[in-house]
């Protein structure tokens, strides 16, 4: 094949569902991609999985799948997602069914396994990015997972799989997946799957590369955001990318936002590493090819490193938090002497706390009150967060800007509390050699 | 004039660390955006917000600048007290840095009329 046309369809789990719909039924695609995944998500996932041992996939799953199948069906489009989380075949399982339902006999779909890792990890006692090791986090260790590459994907679509379920991939990987398949590039072509890795890295977030995430009116303005068309990634068989999207969706595809989502959570541009390959953007060309069109090339690679990065999700601590807003004349006063008062509060009634911060949302909250200079708005909102070891000490703390309703300053309005057991991830490394993927193929 | 006159810009996030790109919306400004826009600029106008280093990386084909600011994230996207713990904010905070004029005397070196 000299050209294939692959759609993103989600950008994150709860990404809208109609502009993957419209992409299976008139995008002329040979594969749609549904990249589901986030940091933590896994760990949540593996949390769900030890409440339901047939869940701990992704929860729009049946949702996503019954919206598209029968489209994709139709159009000879093969489906790659991410979705399959802490349960690559219990997703698989459930796709069986939702093809069932819909009447599509003979569908296939792969599930692929082998990125939880947390056994082998144990084992080797890994040691995490932020110093120490994973047997520091003792019992509080939720789930390892291993960032796989492209190869068993490929292994999937070569065996005839219709739909192909992973769990922790790296993002990019569902993408150069079907590059390799239909182009045959070596897994030691470095330059090649350095091209497919940043085509891939563009067409991952979906609707971030067609205008969403962009707008900034006045400046760069975009078109219907409301209606945001996902892209759709030309690939030839050198990695050259033509990025586009549908006539008649909104959103905008321009050299603009095609280079803001290139460098989107890149460190040095020159070393981006992937399990496959370590991909180099820094002479990557991005250039208009025609409305809604970009073209980009120049991208290269480098010799993989055979270490696969882990993400490894533990319990952290617990995080309780409280708001309260205040407006009109003395707002932000009435703002300030609301916060010392809970600060004085925190400490009368001896909640224990590892970290605090006290904010004035409108004001200070997220940047400090340096770089908004002060300026007195018509109102602000108080919020107080801090970190316990429970969730009873952390409750606590919204408890006590709830309590400005009645003892605090005049005018407070709007208190909302919360308190919550934090997930967290951290980083390790580990040899490629010691992760083992299957793919499992299921007929429905 | 601001760096929102001449750039945009996205952050994004790993861990504790926020990286930043800013592009040239007219990329005949990228010489005077990387003339002017270092990272010690970056590091001061984020002073007490980013608690780590800054790093910059130059894309000339892109005229763009990406900024990797370490201890950003207060401790990290995962376990952040932060509002934005993604600092996804970053960005737009970035864009109100305040760079110096450009030399109009340069400009009109060939003393034309200039709209």
């Amino acid at each position: 094949m000299q050209r294939i046309r692959i759609g993103s369809g989600a950008g994150y789990s709860g990404d809208r569902i109609e502009p993957a719909i419209d992409l299976a039924e008139r995008g002329g695609l040979d594969y749609l991609v549904f990249e589901c995944l986030a940091e933590r998500t896994i760990a949540l996932a593996q949390q769900a999985r030890q409440r339901d041992p047939a869940g701990g996939y992704d929860p729009l799953l049946t949702v996503r799948m019954a919206a598209v199948l029968g489209a994709c069906r139709r159009h000879g489009v093969r489906l790659i997602t991410n979705m399959g989380a802490a349960n690559p075949l219990g997703a698989a399982e459930a796709t069986r069914a939702v093809a069932r339902s819909l009447g599509l006999d003979g569908l296939r779909i792969a599930a692929v396994t082998g990125d939880d890792v947390l056994a082998v990890a144990r084992e080797l006692d890994v040691a995490l990015e932020d110093g120490g090791t994973l047997r520091g986090l003792g019992d509080r260790v939720i789930s390892a997972n291993a960032y796989i590459g492209a190869g068993p994907i490929v292994e999937a679509l070569a065996a005839g799989a219709d739909v192909v379920i992973t769990g922790r991939a790296a993002d990019p990987a569902l993408f150069l997946a079907p590059m390799v398949h239909e182009f045959g590039w070596r897994m030691d072509d470095w330059d090649a799957l350095g091209r497919g890795t940043m085509a891939g890295h563009l067409l991952e977030c979906a609707g971030q590369v067609t205008g969403g995430y962009f707008a900034d009116p006045g400046v760069k303005d975009v078109p219907a955001l409301a209606r945001l068309g996902f892209p759709i990634g030309e690939i030839h068989a050198d990695g050259t990318l033509e990025v586009t999207k549908l006539p008649g969706t909104g959103g905008c595809v321009t050299p603009a936002t095609v280079k803001e989502q290139l460098l989107y959570e890149i460190h040095d541009p020159a070393r981006y590493y992937q399990p496959d390959v370590v991909a180099d953007f820094s002479a990557a060309r991005v250039e208009g090819d025609g409305p809604d069109r970009v073209r980009v090339h120049g991208g290269r690679g480098a010799a993989r490193t055979g270490l696969l990065k882990l993400s490894i999700g533990y319990i952290d601590s617990c995080i309780g938090e409280g708001q309260i807003s205040y407006a009109g004349p003395g707002a932000v006063e009435r703002g300030r002497l609301a916060l010392e008062i809970v600060r004085e509060r925190l400490a009368l009634t001896g909640v224990r706390t590892q970290e605090l911060r006290f904010d004035l949302i409108g004001l200070d909250a997220l940047h400090g009150d340096r770089l908004s200079r002060g300026h007195a708005p018509y109102e602000v909102r108080l919020r107080v967060a801090g970190r316990t070891a429970t969730l009873e000490e952390a409750a606590r703390i919204g408890n006590e800007v709830e309590t400005l309703y009645t003892n605090g300053p005049a005018g407070g309005g709007g208190a909302w509390k919360s308190a919550r057991e934090i997930v967290a991830v951290a980083s390790a490394l580990l040899p490629e050699s010691a992760v083992r993927t299957t793919v499992t193929l299921l007929e429905a | 004039m601001k760096l929102r006159d001449i750039a945009h810009a996205r952050s994004g996030d790993k861990g504790n660390i926020s990286n930043i790109s800013v592009i040239a919306l007219d990329e005949t400004d990228y010489p005077f955006l990387a003339e002017h826009l270092t990272a010690q600029s970056v590091a001061t106008h984020f002073q007490g917000i980013v608690t780590g280093t800054v790093t910059r990386y130059e894309l000339p084909t892109l005229g763009a600048l990406n900024f990797v600011l370490t201890g950003a994230l207060g401790g990290g996207v995962t376990r952040s007290l932060a509002l934005d713990a993604h600092g996804k904010a970053l960005s737009s905070a970035l864009l109100d840095l305040e760079l110096p004029s450009r030399n109009r005397q340069n400009n009109n070196q060939y003393g034309g009329e200039r709209p």
